[in-house]
């Protein structure tokens, strides 16, 4: 018997008519116990992920419109936060771990960081003033050398986020195996193992329900930030050949997303400004991705339990920071959502970072999109590398510059 | 001793400098916790006090002696829900279990009832939706 397979056109064309069967990535489990996976695979269409968590690696691109006189800004702040403007005169980035000029830091430990370009992007979203200050050199095209005034998202021309890395397939669990406290981008990290830190939607997550990237690629049509954006590239650190389980699940973290999407039809509700106290600003971003129930193999991919996910027990007093290899084992997500797992004999209490209830609501607003025929699926234009890959995993090389030949201003003379 | 005291003054008093007293004439560690003083120059003023027994009650003797209403501090702890995204990376913290996830739902829950004000919610909820609330009457 040859196995049931559907197209994207033949899906998009029930989305069209107000028939697809949409149902969320926790939904899917109970149906197909219920239902077993070939019925299930034929009466299901699209399944919903979401995750909504603390994402560093995110950002905005900005065009201002141009000042009178014209002005090729040099340096630019938002809120006094810089953004970098070392692109066309008044393009920049701001990017959600940028802190103010002034922002004490890690002076007084653990500082606060009250304030960042995650926050900046949180305000814009949420139609609020914002300072935006820049300076200039001037030039015979771009007289004017200073701008001081206030803006609102309506008043720019384009605002797209461009966030590098997310949506992390899979992350570690952190642990502190030291005496004294820990301030982590895990969050606080309390002595001898005190507490346990993780962060993904798990059984939700979207790359941990199309493990090897089947679906998910280049040009795929996704919920960002409130609104609609797309997959743009793999992210960076993408690295798909690790430890996987039977199910194709990592056990370590692996691939990662770069993605796009119009800044001015998002929501602050899913763009939020996060503030981790001696760590820095960031943050958090809502991601949701359908997946296509192409054939009974999409369909057990994205039946993955919570149970069925395993990420790895990372020290981060002396493992994580110095790349010391410590082998802790792996946690279960069913157990780190529990609220303790066991840690060489030890119950342990764990620490969420990702907003489970959040990455659940996501896959149901995604959902009703769909349902509604307001949202189609996209099949990607190009794949992502997955595991057959063969990418190395770097670290900055240490090298002697021997004191010259690398300036790039005597390169000019 | 150390205690946290809100003192309310009025006008004439707020001319005075009481912190400087304390400090000079009774040996005590002031730390301002908070202030407010309106266009009236009435106002509150929120201090953490640190010293000798002796010291430290001959020094509310000195701002009684003032007309300077002292009250014990209350503090609340506030959990502003529409802030809050659910994370739940307070509950771990919470040694009363005052902030509690609820673990079908995984939905964050405060009650204020059994919350005792130790403040280590404040450092590890990233969006700072929790927060230390000082009980202020209306300036006298």
């Amino acid at each position: 018997m040859m196995a049931y397979q559907k197209s994207y056109e033949e899906i998009n064309e029930k989305i069209k008519r107000g028939e697809a069967v949409v149902v969320t990535a926790e939904e899917v489990i109970g149906i197909v116990e219920e239902k077993g996976v070939a019925q299930a695979a034929r009466e299901i269409d699209v399944v919903t992920t979401g995750t909504f968590g603390p994402m560093c690696s995110s950002g905005a691109f900005i065009n201002f419109g141009h000042s009178k006189p014209r002005i090729k800004m040099k340096k630019v702040w938002l809120n006094g936060v810089e953004a970098y403007s070392g692109i066309a005169a008044v393009d920049a980035y701001i990017g959600a771990g940028q802190l103010p000029e002034n922002d004490p830091e890690n002076k007084v430990f653990p500082g606060r960081f009250t304030y960042g370009g995650g926050h900046v992007i949180h305000d814009l979203v949420a139609r609020k003033e914002i300072r935006l200050e820049a300076i200039a050199y001037g030039t015979d095209c771009y007289p004017n050398k200073q701008v001081d005034t206030v803006i609102t998202l309506d008043d720019i021309n384009e605002a797209f986020i461009f966030n590098p890395r997310n949506a992390y397939q899979n992350y570690n669990c952190a642990i502190n195996l030291g005496d004294r406290t820990l301030y982590t981008y895990m969050g606080i990290l309390k002595p001898r193992i005190g507490n346990a830190s993780y962060s993904t939607s798990g059984q939700l997550s979207p790359l941990l329900n199309d493990p090897h990237y089947r679906t998910i690629g280049i040009g795929t049509k996704i919920f960002l930030g409130g609104g609609v954006g797309y997959v743009a590239w793999n992210g960076t650190q993408h690295h798909p050949n690790v430890l996987r389980g039977d199910n194709g699940v990592p056990m370590v973290t692996a691939g990662t997303l770069a993605v796009i999407g119009d800044l001015k039809q998002m929501d602050p509700n899913w763009l939020v400004g996060l503030s981790y106290i001696g760590y820095g600003a960031t943050m958090a971003v809502g991601i949701g991705i359908p997946i296509p129930i192409l054939d009974e193999e999409m369909l057990l991919y994205t039946a993955v339990k919570d149970e069925d996910i395993y990420c790895p027990i990372v020290d981060f007093y002396e493992g994580y920071p110095y790349s010391k290899p410590i082998d802790l084992g792996f946690a279960n997500f069913k157990e780190l959502k529990s609220g303790r797992i066991d840690i060489n004999g030890k119950s342990v209490v764990t620490t969420s970072q990702s907003s489970y209830p959040r990455a659940r609501q996501i896959a149901a607003i995604l959902k009703e999109w769909i349902k509604k025929g307001d949202f189609e699926l996209t099949r990607p234009v190009a794949p992502l590398p997955s595991a057959d890959a063969n990418i190395d995993f770097k670290s900055i090389p240490e090298r002697k510059t021997n004191g010259n030949g690398f300036s790039g201003r005597n390169r000019r003379d | 001793m150390k205690n946290k005291l809100v003192c309310y003054f009025s006008a004439a008093q707020s001319e005075q400098p009481i912190v400087y007293r304390l400090i000079k004439n009774y040996d005590l560690i002031i730390n301002i916790l908070k202030a407010d003083i309106n266009p009236q120059k009435e106002g509150y003023l929120v201090i953490e006090v640190e010293g000798e027994r002796d010291k430290y009650e001959e020094g509310v003797g000195f701002l009684k002696s003032l007309g300077v209403i002292v009250d014990p501090l209350s503090e609340t702890i506030i959990w502003d829900e529409a802030i809050c995204i659910q994370c739940g990376a307070c509950a771990s913290f919470c040694p009363t279990e005052a902030l509690v996830i609820e673990r079908d739902s995984m939905l964050v829950s405060f009650e204020n009832s059994k919350c005792v004000v130790c403040g280590m919610c404040l450092d590890c909820c990233p969006t700072r939706a929790i927060k230390l609330h000082f009980e202020i009457k209306e300036a006298v």
